[in-house]
Formats: structure tokens, sequence, C-alpha cells
């Protein structure tokens, strides 16, 4: 670690009173980052734009929103209609919310293929997990905020989930509303938290990056960094390249923001809340369809509640049920095919989610549920015993600089010093 | 890289104009995120306010609102007016003729904003001061203003401003 050298007087007064710069120049430009990192490298930062892009457009519209059950569905209305490029926002923050769980989605499963969860970066998994269940709060209680038929039913079911909690459910349920229905309390509430709970997540998020940066990065060889023949600096390097994923990520946002806005929600939200009628059929958003499927997988209120947050749960404990020392599932021949099939069993229980619980459905959803923690409580443990991984390279820098490294071999033995 | 020259290489170019790039980009998508704090559609279709002016009596006052400011409108009496014309223009911190601030003489329009700081000047009803030059007072800081609505003494920089109004019948102005 160099100590940098401002050239502006004062960057440097200031620095010297409040080392700002040199902590920036520390852990995001000359930061040392694993040489072979792929695209999927990408996500990490791309999230943590999304969040600001959310939180930049949900400060927006919470300008001209009003949380009564009275004015909240007028209120979205007006800002479709009526305030100066309110559609676009809300849009950006609609489908922003969408595209944050499939970019965090793609994150995670790229934490699963590779092992990222594994010592010593156990606490910064976990800290993920906080983070997604705190996003998966947020998203829930934003989906209320229009008011209309699918925030008033999805707030209603999702409240209920509570009530299976023995003896104390029920009140736990009404504590909750602020009443004896999700009502006008609730709404309040829920809004009041859903400009919190973002916030809260930059905190956690500043903890997950601190977590990163003690060890740094894992890479997709899953071995430990040798030396700083292994490593770039952080900027231009990944600064570029985590740009350009940027730059494909806006793009297809954009045309979904543009073209397709609405493809991702549900028709029945542009109609006002009616406590007194149910929609024919209650659909969560598609992120949380996987859960939804496994909380009605199970043919009992409360061990299918249970389910569904362990499902999540799962996740927190994940780095002691996988106690297989390699990292990389490129070196893990039966986790690597473990891996698809795991991703497929998640894919296929998005599909029930949606599906009507019935027929064919739920006895799939069952199958499927039980293949999920199958996965992490008895496939993961026993393969850590049996699996017999391949040979792990000597260092980051060996496959590459002994020829025939594939696609990395295109990357240059040694940082260039330009600039 | 191919040539470099001395001082400039392909590479400035590069920089430059990728940061020219962004530098658009976020242009434009601000513009969206400040525009969204103007009026909005269905404040602007408020934005003008008709009223019936034959209602209000010699010497009477009446307030009404257009675009959520007080418009004040009064039927001066034949001695206000002429006390308003009286007044020699050098006297006036902002000058102003009497018939430059009204369509008929005697229903005098105003919006009733001081203009030093926003407050609504008093003398509306008639149990308010008035101020010394026996129009409107404003409270909070003390400016005074005579029965054109013209600044005489205070802080206030201008006179009380006058909407754009006209008459579109007889006794209806449109405001706005």
């Amino acid at each position: 670690m160099s100590e940098p050298k401002f050239n502006n007087a004062l960057v440097r007064w200031i620095d010297h009173r409040l080392p700002v710069f040199t902590f920036m120049h520390h852990e995001m430009h000359e930061y040392p980052t694993p040489k072979n990192l792929n695209y999927w490298w990408n996500f990490g930062s791309l999230a943590g734009i999304v969040l600001v892009i959310m939180i930049m457009s949900g400060i927006v519209l919470a300008m001209h929103y009003t949380a009564h059950v009275d004015h909240a569905f007028q209120s979205v209305e007006r800002i479709m209609r009526d305030v100066n490029y309110g559609w676009l926002v809300r849009y950006i923050h609609a489908n922003g919310a969408s595209f944050f769980f499939i970019v965090v989605y793609i994150h995670i499963f790229r934490g699963l293929y590779y092992g990222s969860y594994k010592a010593p970066r156990e606490l910064l998994w976990m800290l993920g997990v906080v983070i997604l269940v705190l996003m998966m709060a947020t998203a829930f209680m934003g989906y209320v905020l229009p008011w209309g038929q699918m925030s008033f039913w999805g707030a209603t079911v999702i409240t209920n989930l509570f009530s299976a909690i023995p003896l104390v459910g029920e009140s736990i349920v009404t504590l909750l509303w602020g009443g004896f229905s999700v009502d006008n309390p609730t709404l309040n509430r829920f809004y009041a938290l859903h400009y919190l709970l973002p916030f809260v997540i930059v905190g956690v998020v500043v903890l997950h990056i601190v977590a990163l940066h003690r060890f740094g990065s894992n890479n997709p060889l899953g071995i430990d960094v040798r030396g700083n023949q292994d490593t770039i600096s952080f900027h231009p390097y990944y600064t570029v390249k985590d740009a350009f994923g940027l730059g494909v990520f806006l793009v297809l946002l954009s045309a979904v923001v543009f073209f397709l806005p609405n493809s991702m929600g549900h028709p029945d939200n542009y109609i006002p809340a009616n406590p007194m009628v149910t929609p024919a059929h209650i659909v969560p958003e598609w992120y949380f369809l996987p859960f939804y499927a496994i909380l009605r997988a199970i043919p009992d209120k409360l061990f299918g509640v249970l389910a569904m947050f362990a499902a999540i749960g799962v996740l927190f404990i994940l780095p002691w049920l996988d106690r297989s020392p390699v990292r990389s599932a490129t070196f893990r021949p039966i986790y690597k095919v473990m891996f698809w099939v795991f991703l497929f069993d998640c894919v296929v229980l998005t599909w029930l989610g949606a599906k009507p619980a019935e027929g064919i459905y739920v006895l799939l959803s069952r199958l499927f549920t039980a293949y999920y923690f199958f996965h992490f409580l008895i496939l993961l443990p026993v393969l850590s015993i049996f699996e017999t991984p391949r040979a792990l390279p000597r260092s980051i820098g060996k496959p590459i600089l002994e020829g025939g490294g594939g696609a990395m071999a295109a990357a240059p033995a040694a940082p260039r010093e330009k600039l | 890289m191919a040539d470099t020259n001395e001082g400039t290489t392909r590479r400035d170019f590069i920089h430059v104009a990728s940061a020219t790039a962004g530098a658009l980009g976020v242009a434009c998508v601000a513009w969206p995120f400040i525009d969204q704090m103007n009026p909005a559609a269905d404040t602007l279709a408020l934005s003008t306010t008709e009223f019936d002016v034959s209602g209000v009596e010699e010497g009477m006052s009446v307030t009404i609102v257009w675009r959520g400011k007080p418009v004040f409108v009064r039927h001066r009496t034949e001695k206000e007016i002429n006390e308003a014309n009286a007044v020699k223009l050098d006297e006036l911190p902002d000058p102003q003729i009497d018939s430059d601030r009204t369509t008929k003489p005697e229903m005098l329009v105003l919006l009733g904003v001081c203009t030093h700081l926003g407050c609504v000047p008093l003398g509306q009803s008639s149990t308010d001061p008035k101020g010394e030059w026996g129009g409107w007072f404003c409270p909070c800081h003390g400016s005074h203003y005579d029965t054109s609505g013209r600044i005489r003494k205070g802080p206030a920089p201008t006179n009380l401003a006058v909407p754009p109004y006209k008459y579109i019948s007889d006794s209806v102005i449109k405001i706005g």
C-alpha cells in the first residue's frame, strides 16, 4: 500500500486532516483485485448502483405520493399523468425493483457456484443474506403503496403469514395492521418503513463492502491470491469493466422501462383496493414466487410458513453446510452438476409459484421444495465428504503464464503501467 | 498502443470522449429528475381564476385565491383614488402612476403578497391596520403600502404586484 500523491493542493490540505481521498484511493483505485474475475463479478457493484437508482427515483416518488387510503391510488395516477416525467420515474422505480432482484439473484448464484461463502468470507455472505431479506421486506411494502387490488390483497396475505405463529399469532397480525384489517394505519407504517429500510440496506451494504475488502474478492478459480502477480488494481481495470456492464444493464433496463413497462406487473393493481373483493388469482411479484411455491407446497399453515422462512434461513448457515475446502465449482465435478440441478429447481419453483395451487402443480411443488432443502441439508454436507475435487492450480498466475489458459490467455501477464 | 506522440495519445482521446458521453448521459437523466419538481399538469390547469367583481361594494375589499396565493380586490372610494393620484412620483421608492395599476380606476386588483419576503399584508378587513398611507401594512417587517398598493415605507423593494387579469365581461375578471 503506497501513500497516494495528490497533485491538487486543496485535496492534499483536506486529506491531511480528513483522509477521505487516501481512503478512496486505497479502496476504489489501487485496491488489489484478482486479475481473473469474469463478468459474473460485475453484479456486486451493479447491485450497489441499482440501489442508488432505486433510492433516487424513490425519493422523487415520495415527493408526490400521498400515504392515505383515500388518496394513495389517486396520487399514483397523478404521478403517471400529471407530474412532469412522473411516468418515467415511476416506471424506473417499479421495473428497477425487478431488475434489482435479477441482479442480486445472479450475484447470489455466482457466490454459490464459486463458493464465495466459504472461509474467510462467511460473514460477508451472511451480510449479503441480510441484505436480501431487507430487500424483500422493502419490495413487499413498496408494492403495497399504490393501494391497488394486488397491493391490498398481497399485504393481507403476507401479514397473515404471521398468524401461523402459535398462541400470539393473531395478536401479532393485529399489531402489524394497527387495526383489524389492512387499512390506513397499515399503509402509513408501510410507507414509513419503505422509506427507512433502503437506508438500512445502505448501512449493511457498507458492512458488506468492509467485509469484502478484508480479504478481497473471491475469483473463478476459488484459490487465494498469492501475491501482487495475481492481482491488478481496481481502477482502471475493474472500474472500466463495471462501467461497461453498467452500460449493458442500463440498455436492458431502458428497453423495459420505455417499451414493456408493465410486463412484470399485474393489471389488477390498476384497480383501486377493494377490501370486499379478492381478485381471482393472487400472485406475488415474480421475485417472491419460489418462496411462495414453497409456502403452498406444505399442507399445514404453520409448517408452510416455517418452510418459506427456512428457505432463506438455510442460506445463513450455508458456509457450515458445505464443508468442502474447494471453493470453485470448476474443480468440483459433482457439485458443478448439482449446482445446475439446483438452479433448475429454483427456476421450476418460480414457475410453480405462479401456477394455481391445484392438481399436478401441488405435487410438483412438493417435489421441488423437497429437493431445495435436500440440496442444502443433505447433498452439500455429504458431497463435502465424498466428492474428490480436481487438482487446484498453484496460483492464479500459473494457468495463465504456462499457456493454454483458454480465454484467460488473452489477459496481459502483467498490468500495463499507463495513465 | 499505436502511435504515441508527445502529450496526447489515443487513450487520452478515449478518456475525453467517454467522459463527455458520460456527462451528456447524466445530464439527460438529470433533467427529468429536476423537472418533476416543476408544477404538474393538474397544478398548471388551476392557474386561472375567474371572479365577479360586481358584488364588491364601494369601500369593500375581498380576498380571492389565485394559484394558491391571495389576490386583493378592492373597490376604492373616490377619496382613495384621489389620494393615489395626488402623490408625486419622485416620492415613491418604486415610481408608478395609479392608472397604470388598474384597468378600471375604482377596482384595484393586487397580488396580496408583500414584495419583501412574501407575507400577506393587513388592510383587507375594516379593523386591520392599514399603514400610514391608508392602504396595506405588512406586519412581518413593517412595510407600508398606499391606496394604490405602492410601497411607501419599509423594507419591501417594489409595489404590490398587479396580477395579469382582464375583464371578460363588464363585471367578471379572469386572473392569470
